[in-house]
């Protein structure tokens, strides 16, 4: 196997809200194709990690790296334009537009009309909401709207996508079906995917990074995470035991 | 029918509605009552300025009057240096679009909140109304022009065809020019919501921060959609100016601050044609009050003696023809009983029976949702 190329990497990366350091000394790095899961107990400093990767927060320390290009503390929009989508964890939509005007939005950018309409097509198939596509987004299920903003972030062509819950919320089928999605994004895209559902992550199958106050506590396959006696005391203990 | 032909017939409607009464108007009317409905067409195009920067732009500028107020000082000031009124009429749009654009660069890239983006533009209309009315001595002139203060700018040149110093417009034609005008800055922009900016500028509306994560600088859209609004404005303001021949402070004033914004709230927000038509029946009803001395023996005629005691009394008044009085009551009801506005309401209600036709097909899960 190649090696590849390294993509995202964080360096010595801290974030200080008064006297909560929320994320600190974070060595973080994610491979070309890869596709990693972030887990870890509330608090532990994931939201805050994303926030760090997507501009929405300048770190007090330390830096981010995409494409060996410092990125910390730029401004979303730019972080956006370098091929960064991202899932938020409460869906963020366009409420008031149609299902086909949200992903209109996304496709959009950078590109012509036409190509921007195929895209609307193919991305409508993909999430199956073709006969969903005139509806107004405020109206529909909290599922829909999750897979809605899926495909606004995968309308965008982005390199690297960052999902945050994707699956909070859904059916059981639901999650099945999103996690087949992800395992086919992940062809083609990177992925670092934020959850607590531990029988989703199985499904996705892929290396791991537990955060714990937030500091990474071990980085690795899921086997072994779920045999790592320290995380079992801190994140999966009574999970498991029970 | 689909929200695409609606669409159509809505705007074939208004092309109608305003051809008939660019043809209709100067035939029908005495040249008195031509001259108040000018003003009304003027005053639309103010009310549009608002409604795309709030209705569409999220924008909520208290103080769209000091576009307004710039235009028509900006025409006024350049009239009386120049003598031929192109250049004059440009300023008249530029100088306010690029006080907007100034104003929204501190405002967008400082990343103020919306509720102080409203304070902060209401302060500014007050500052230039304090300014303007401030400057009565004969020492505040701009090379020909003075100021005049509280006193105003009167006997400002008309406009003239561009290039021709001797065409000037009688009044019979600043009909003319504004209801084309009106109508071009309608279809304007009609076809800039349609556009990739408009719809970029509505997606920001409706989630910032989502536009942020799609590449989008929403900074840079809210900039230009808030200089648009002050150009606009800028040519209602030297309208404004034609109309009456003068221009004084008042036009920065908190009223006519206000009174641009009851007309998008009344005519409905996210529409354009409900700001035109709030527009012009609030206006028509604020001049036919003022001119009906409304008082509690006509009222008496109109809702009885019991209703007209019970009102004079509660509000402790005997006149009713106080007009910001019953602006107030308009708005009040309007925020109250139609939040959102004549158009949107009337609109959905016109709808309504071809909407029932098909009820099947928003109820109906998509097949591939796994719903079913």
């Amino acid at each position: 196997m190649t090696e590849r190329a390294l993509l995202l990497e964080t360096m010595d990366l801290g974030m200080r809200f008064g006297g909560v350091e929320a994320v600190s000394g974070v060595n973080f790095r994610l491979t070309e194709g890869e596709l990693r899961c972030l887990i870890g107990p509330n608090g532990a400093g994931k939201s805050t990690f994303f926030k760090l990767l997507t501009g929405q927060l300048f770190p007090t320390s330390g830096k981010v790296l995409y494409r060996g290009r410092d990125i910390s503390g730029a401004e979303t929009h730019e972080v956006a334009r370098l091929g960064i989508g991202i899932k938020t964890q409460v869906p963020s939509v366009f409420d008031g537009l149609s299902v086909r005007e949200n992903i209109w939005i996304a496709a959009c950018r950078g590109r012509s009309t036409r190509r921007a309409n195929e895209t609307v097509d193919t991305i409508l198939s993909r999430i199956a909401m073709v006969g969903a596509a005139d509806r107004v987004v405020g109206q529909l299920a909290h599922g829909q709207r999750q897979w809605l903003e899926l495909g606004i972030v995968l309308a965008a062509e982005p390199e690297l996508i960052l999902l945050d819950e994707p699956a909070a919320g859904m059916t059981h089928e639901e999650v099945a079906r999103t996690a087949e999605l992800i395992r086919e994004i992940n062809r083609t895209r990177s992925l670092i995917v934020v959850e607590h559902d531990m029988q989703f992550i199985r499904m996705i199958a892929s290396k791991v990074t537990v955060l714990d106050r937030g500091r990474v506590l071990v980085e690795d396959s899921m086997e072994n995470i779920l045999r790592h006696p320290t995380v079992r005391d801190v994140y999966l203990g009574k999970r498991v035991a029970a | 029918m689909s929200a695409r032909t609606w669409n159509v017939a809505g705007l074939a409607l208004v092309g109608v509605i305003g051809l008939v009464a660019m043809i209709g108007l100067p035939q029908w009317l005495e040249l008195s009552s031509l001259l108040d409905v000018t003003v009304y067409l003027i005053l639309a195009i103010l009310a549009l300025s608002l409604a795309v920067v709030w209705g569409y732009g999220g924008i909520l500028c208290f103080g769209q009057s000091a576009f307004f107020g710039l235009g028509a000082y900006a025409y006024a000031i350049a009239m009386f240096n120049i003598g031929e009124s192109t250049i004059p009429f440009v300023l008249a749009i530029a100088l306010p679009a690029a006080f907007a654009a100034l104003l929204g660069y501190f405002m967008f890239y400082g990343r103020i909140s919306d509720v102080y983006l409203g304070v902060i533009t209401l302060t500014v209309t007050l500052i230039l109304f304090n300014a303007v009315n401030s400057t009565a001595g004969p020492e505040y002139r701009i090379g020909e022009a003075r100021l005049g203060g509280f006193n105003g700018i009167p006997s400002i040149p008309p406009l003239n065809w561009p290039g021709v110093p001797d065409s000037a417009l009688d009044l019979n034609d600043l009909f003319y020019v504004s209801i084309v005008l009106l109508l071009a800055v309608y279809f304007g922009l009609r076809w800039l919501l349609v556009s990739r900016f408009g719809r970029v500028m509505v997606a920001i509306r409706e989630n910032e921060q989502r536009t942020g994560f799609l590449g989008y600088d929403a900074r840079l859209y809210k900039l230009g959609t808030f200089a648009l609004g002050g150009a606009l404005a800028g040519l209602a303001g030297c309208l404004f100016a034609n109309w009456g021949a003068f221009v004084s402070p008042t036009i920065f004033g908190l009223g006519q601050s206000a009174q641009i914004i009851i007309w998008v709230i009344v005519g409905g927000r996210g529409t354009l044609i409900g700001p035109v038509v709030g527009c012009i029946a609030i206006q028509w009803l604020t001049a036919y009050l003022g001119s009906a001395q409304l008082s509690k023996a006509s009222l008496t005629q109109i809702v009885g003696p019991t209703v007209a005691n019970v009102l004079s009394s509660t509000l402790g008044i005997a006149d009713f023809s106080n007009t910001n009085l019953v602006l107030g009551a308009v708005l009040l009801a309007f925020v109250l009983l139609v939040p959102r506005g004549v158009m949107p309401t009337l609109r959905d209600l016109v709808r309504l029976p071809f909407a029932r036709r098909r009820p099947a097909r928003d109820l109906v899960p998509d097949k591939a949702e796994g719903t079913t």
